[in-house]
């Protein structure tokens, strides 16, 4: 019945902003069933198509963890993009910077070193400051997130990690610590294998640490019950910190990721937004690692199907935003189910009775 | 010495407004008790809908009255949220603003195409205060300022008395701090709640307006830039005061400007725009004075349960 | 004001199932019975916070049926909390006119601050209109409640057991202010579990035992013991079944302790305190006099300011709650729910809250779910918890299997000491009697327990020796074995000169 409400409740909300979303597209004109129609081909349409689809929603997954794990202590890490443009930075710089190890060795280093990357931006700053002065990491998650873009954004644009030329951009990593695309199709949607796999041992390892280990025991501890922890001997203040930076891990492992299978450098832009999109997956998810392998897939289809709504029948991509706005709110507005219901209930049983007498 | 210069105060105070502006919004909300980080979201469709309405209309007064209108509405879908529903504050504010940033990027696609909206679009004056511009220096931080400019320092002087010198403002601070207790005394907690969330949204909205039809007179898509996230720190640096969050977004327009000034000097822009966030950081750690919230801020009050 | 045959039915709960009472005017009434008996389900009804089952409650000679605190107000009804509907961050003033302030649009602060200052020069109370109650002791707050009451013109005043946080000075000047009252005319429901303060302050008495109003007597013609056998039923107190005691070395020892609490209020004042092996030790005090506190930094919850506590023949004052725990103290908090489970955990994982990091439970960080649920099921099926299920969440069950749940944690860990905050609070018959058998038991292993209760009864037919903290301080220690009710409550109210009472 719990489980069950628990998936009902996401494609409720779900289903609830598509119809919203399809009311507003009518209101100006489109035809909602060919918008739709052309999200959905896009996202599933053929081969490639699914090959983006699951490209996109790597990222998505594996920061969708990290933040999982921040709600499952108690913690809400609102800053996830700086996390992952951090990781993403220290990857590609690791990435170039050193040519000289062997390919795989190579590959690993990147990939730690934009873990640690980004674990150091969530942990230090936010961590330190909510575990030891109380400040409230929705805000210092944020702040620093931007600090992370600029910072990012300076390295590119003037800074020490820019490569000669018209755009800002950095230097391209080097080809050994590129991850294989292995055939011709999967390259054609930048869809690595490694990177599958290193999204699947991610999910694997959260889930075994959040229920199996007595680190995830702590953690949801101090999550759900701060004094309870405490009467536990549990270090709340040490747990807050490691909470936060386990979340920026996962950010920065998606931003090294992405790098090292994807982007293989640094452009401008930055406004990727996973780390808002991932705190979606992560509700819609109930914050269960295996929950956010679908609720990712989810919003990894909505984004390469607007892209291709926005080709065929040039409804802005950005409706996808619109839909997803409106999930975060339907989900987060779910205690009204039984308050709806028990209005429902009490006018049966009030007409019942006026029926009566 | 470039602090000797008045352009650097007079851009400061241009870059106080739209902090200011949603900063005191906040202090309403947040001193009734409701947690409002959707100022982002709600400049960003103030911003839109002052630039559309204000193009349709042919006038930016009417643009303007169009941002409150819809910046209320959707200041009182987070209300309801809120209040009504008690759902979780942080997680209702962070989907209206991924909403308003998708909507208005939409609609601006819709309406006006891939290429913006019209450069013919018109937008609010800006004015000189007779008088007011003979004074030497003060007077040059004065020319031409928007006339949001002087609206806002008046909002400010109003919003101060109205909340720590009338009776609603009174009733407006019990139910921040002991909904329950007021709840007793016969004041209708909800009713309180939703006056503040929809003021803070006025307050958004018209912040977000001073950007799209204040300083320029078109959109682009987030054009906010963080600036509802960075009045939030100025409401908490301000100590969820009016006169308090003035003060915090004249600092941290203060650093913004700074920073325009500084770039001709060869540094760069990308470090200079972090001033605001760091100092955001420090003020949220206590280096830089420490704030307390109202007791019952974020807390979603049930009256059935008490 | 009058109540007829007045029921509240909760699912399983008769709270309260047949209240008669009648009020006449000027006078001051008490409703004597102890905790549990129905008295706060009584108010919360008068006062519009319950609707009632059944019965009715008329006053000023009409029924009324009050929806909400605000209906009540209206008709004239003052109730002063147990805990106080004040704001802190606001001055007297503002607190007293809050929802009937002076003014249009402007707040006339000045005229609020003169009204209130009337108000309390009217009635003696005292208190400056100006400050802000943040500021204000206790005591003063209270008043701030009489002051709201009377600005709404109330024609009834509900005292809900005012004294439990005063200290004896200022329940003295409470009492002065309730007969300054009763000399105005104003009538005066006083509720008390509290024997010798309804004798001193009431005109007649309506005692409630077990959700019903037992009988109404003029209190000049009562007797501590007539109306304790009224509250209680029956002439014999409820008598734990022991031996006598062996006690044997100290296991704790506490040195001049002070403990400040969250609020840097300092609630611990220089305790000195022993525990030996094989006694009980009840901890007797006025809630919010520092037991919890003591408790708690005895656990290590909180720290202690200055002082030494010396547990099992070491210093353990700067040791964390992990490594007190692993030394052999056992804690049963006074706040099961918020302090002692985690609610959304099922039992397994409450079962395994003080030793998830040792074997058999985890090994290598890894926690062993299956060794921990067929441990959980064990003490299960010792403690008799139901539902016997060890996967339902703690949440899901009532209030005494929650505590069953704590409590067979604590003790199944061969803890050396137990600490045991309010064991029983809010516990029916039996789970209080298996409880209290637990605790002796222990005793009788040799282990020492701690028993901190504000229950006086409980204090008394469990403890060997009993402490009693008053302000802070320990003020006496007696033997359990002769104390009496009348001896410990004179203590507990902070009369010193503990040689001469314990002999009397």
């Amino acid at each position: 019945m719990k489980s069950l409400r628990s998936i009902l409740l996401p494609m409720g909300a779900s289903l609830l902003a598509m119809i919203i979303g399809g009311i507003l597209v009518a209101a100006l004109g489109y035809n909602p069933v060919t918008v739709y129609g052309s999200l959905i081909s896009g996202a599933f349409g053929n081969g490639i198509n699914i090959g983006n689809t699951i490209t996109a929603s790597l990222p998505l997954i594996i920061v969708g963890l990290g933040i999982a794990i921040s709600f499952q202590s108690g913690l809400f890490n609102i800053g996830a993009d700086g996390q992952y443009w951090i990781g993403a930075t220290a990857a590609v710089w690791f990435g170039y910077h050193f040519n000289s190890l062997p390919g795989w060795l190579h590959m690993i280093v990147c990939i730690v070193v934009g873990m640690v990357a980004g674990a150091l931006w969530a942990g230090i700053i936010p961590g330190l400051t909510k575990a030891y002065v109380g400040s409230h990491e929705v805000i210092t998650t944020m702040m620093m997130s931007y600090i992370g873009i600029l910072l990012a954004r300076y390295l590119i644009e003037g800074g020490p990690m820019q490569q000669k030329g018209f755009n800002p951009q950095s230097p391209e990593i080097v080809q050994n610590t590129q991850f294989p695309y292995f055939t011709q199709g999967l390259m054609q949607s930048q869809l690595s294998l490694v990177a599958v796999a290193i999204a699947v041992v991610a999910v694997i390892a959260v889930w075994f640490l959040l229920y199996k280990t007595t680190l995830g025991y702590q953690l949801r501890t101090v999550g759900l019950n701060q004094r309870a922890a405490r009467y536990a001997g549990i270090n709340v203040k040490l747990f807050t910190v490691v909470a936060l930076c386990l979340s920026g891990l996962f950010a920065g492992l998606a931003g090294a990721v992405q790098m090292l299978g994807v982007d293989h450098r640094l452009l401008d832009g930055f406004s990727s937004n996973y780390g808002y999109t991932a705190i979606v997956v992560s509700l819609l998810a109930r914050n269960n690692p295996i929950g956010v392998i679908i609720a990712g897939l989810f919003f990894g289809a909505l984004t390469t199907g607007g892209q291709n709504m926005q080709m065929v029948s040039n409804v802005p991509a950005a409706l996808t935003d619109v839909l997803t706005g409106l999930i975060i709110f339907f989900v987060a507005c779910e205690r009204i189910i039984p308050q709806i219901i028990g209005w429902y209930r009490r006018r049966r049983t009030l007409k019942s009775t006026t029926v009566a007498s | 010495m470039i602090f000797s210069d008045p352009e650097i105060w007079a851009a400061t105070l241009s870059m106080a407004v739209p902090l200011a502006l949603p900063a005191i919004g906040g202090t309403f909300s947040e001193r009734t008790g409701v947690v409002n980080i959707a100022m982002e979201g709600i400049m960003l469709i103030g911003a839109f809908f002052a630039v559309t309405f204000s193009y349709w209309t042919g006038s930016a007064w009417l643009g303007l009255l169009a941002a409150l209108i819809c910046g209320g509405l959707t200041a009182a879908a987070l209300a309801w949220g809120a209040i009504r529903v008690s759902a979780d504050q942080t997680v209702l504010g962070m989907g209206i603003n991924i909403f308003a940033a998708g909507l208005t990027t939409f609609l601006l696609n819709t309406l006006f195409g891939f290429n913006g909206t019209p450069i013919n679009t018109p937008k609010l004056p800006d004015i000189s205060i007779p008088g007011l511009d003979k004074i030497p220096y003060i007077g040059v931080i004065f020319q031409n300022q928007s006339i949001l400019v002087y609206i806002m320092v008046v909002l400010v002087i109003i919003s101060h008395w109205f909340l720590f010198h009338t009776r609603l403002g009174l009733r407006m601070r019990s139910v921040g701090e002991h909904p329950l207790a007021a709840d007793t005394l016969g004041i209708n907690v909800w009713r309180i709640r939703y006056f503040g969330v929809i003021l803070s949204g006025l307050f958004s909205a018209l912040g977000g307006a001073y950007l799209s039809i204040g300083v320029l007179n078109g959109f682009t898509p987030n054009m906010t830039n963080g600036r509802g996230y960075i009045a939030l720190a100025a409401m908490i640096f301000g100590k969820w005061t009016p006169l308090g969050s003035f003060g915090a977004a004249l600092i941290f327009g203060f650093s913004t400007a700074l920073g325009i000034v500084l770039q001709g000097q060869g540094i760069s822009s990308n470090l200079l725009q972090m001033i605001p966030y760091a100092l955001t950081i420090l003020a949220l750690a206590g280096l830089v004075g420490r704030a307390v919230a109202p007791a019952a801020d974020g807390i979603p009050y049930d009256p059935r349960r008490s | 004001m009058e109540i007829v045959d007045l029921k509240k039915w909760f699912p399983g709960v008769k709270a309260n199932d047949g209240v008669n009472l009648t009020l006449r005017a000027g006078e001051v009434h008490a409703i004597l019975g102890e905790n549990g008996a129905g008295k706060s389900t009584l108010m919360k009804m008068i006062y519009g916070l319950l609707e009632p089952t059944s019965g009715e409650i008329r006053f000023m000679g009409k029924a009324v049926h009050f929806r909400s605190p605000r209906e009540a107000i209206h008709a004239g009804i003052g109730m002063v909390h147990q805990h106080f509907m004040l704001i802190p961050a606001l001055t007297v003033a503002e607190n007293v006119v809050l929802g009937d302030e002076p003014g249009r649009i402007k707040f006339n602060r000045k005229e609020a601050e003169r009204r209130v200052r009337d108000l309390s020069e009217k009635y003696r109370l005292a208190i400056d209109p100006t400050a802000k109650v943040a500021d204000l002791s206790v005591g003063l707050q209270q008043r701030v409640e009489i002051l709201k009451a009377f600005y709404r013109k109330a024609k009834l005043i509900i005292l809900d057991e005012p004294t439990a946080l005063l200290t004896p000075q200022e329940t003295r000047e409470l009492f002065a202010i309730i007969h300054g009252l009763k000399a105005d005319g104003v009538p005066v429901l006083f509720i008390s579990h509290k024997l010798d303060e309804v004798l001193e302050i009431s005109d007649r008495v309506t005692v409630m035992r077990a959700g019903k109003t037992v009988e109404t007597v003029e209190t000049a013609g009562a007797t501590p013991q007539s109306l304790a056998n009224l509250m209680v039923g029956r002439e014999v107190v409820l008598r734990v079944e022991k031996n006598a005691a062996h006690p044997g070395e100290p296991i704790l020892k506490i040195h001049d302790l002070h403990v400040r609490d969250s609020g840097r209020i300092e609630r611990v004042k220089g305790v000195n305190l022993e525990l030996r092996r094989g006694e009980i030790l009840g901890l007797a005090g006025i809630d919010g006099n520092g037991q919890f506190e003591l408790a708690d930094a005895i656990a290590g919850l909180i720290k202690a300011e200055q002082g030494h506590i010396i547990f099992d023949g070491h210093d353990i004052t700067r040791l964390t709650p992990a490594e007190r725990t692993e030394r052999g103290i056992a804690y049963v908090p006074q706040d099961r729910q918020a302090d002692g489970l985690v609610l959304s955990f099922d039992l397994v994982e409450n079962t395994i809250l003080r030793d998830f990091r040792k074997r058999p439970f985890a090994k290598n960080g890894v926690i062993d779910r299956a060794a921990a649920a067929s441990y959980t099921e064990r003490l299960i099926r010792e403690f008799d918890v139901r539902p016997p299920d060890a996967s339902r969440k703690a949440s899901e069950l009532s209030g005494g299997n929650q505590q069953k749940v704590i409590l067979a944690r604590e003790v199944s860990r061969d803890p050396l000491m137990l600490i045991a905050a309010q064991p029983t609070r809010g516990l029916d018959v039996g789970a209080i009697e298996g409880i209290h058998r637990q605790l002796v038991r222990l005793r009788d292993e040799g282990k020492g327990v701690l028993l901190v209760s504000l229950e006086l009864e409980e204090i008394l037919s469990l403890s060997d020796r009993i402490a009693v903290i008053h302000d802070g301080r320990i003020v006496a220690i007696v033997p359990g074995a002769h104390a009496t009710r009348e001896q410990i409550g004179l203590l507990m109210a902070g009369s010193h000169g503990h040689s001469e009472v314990s002999m009397s």
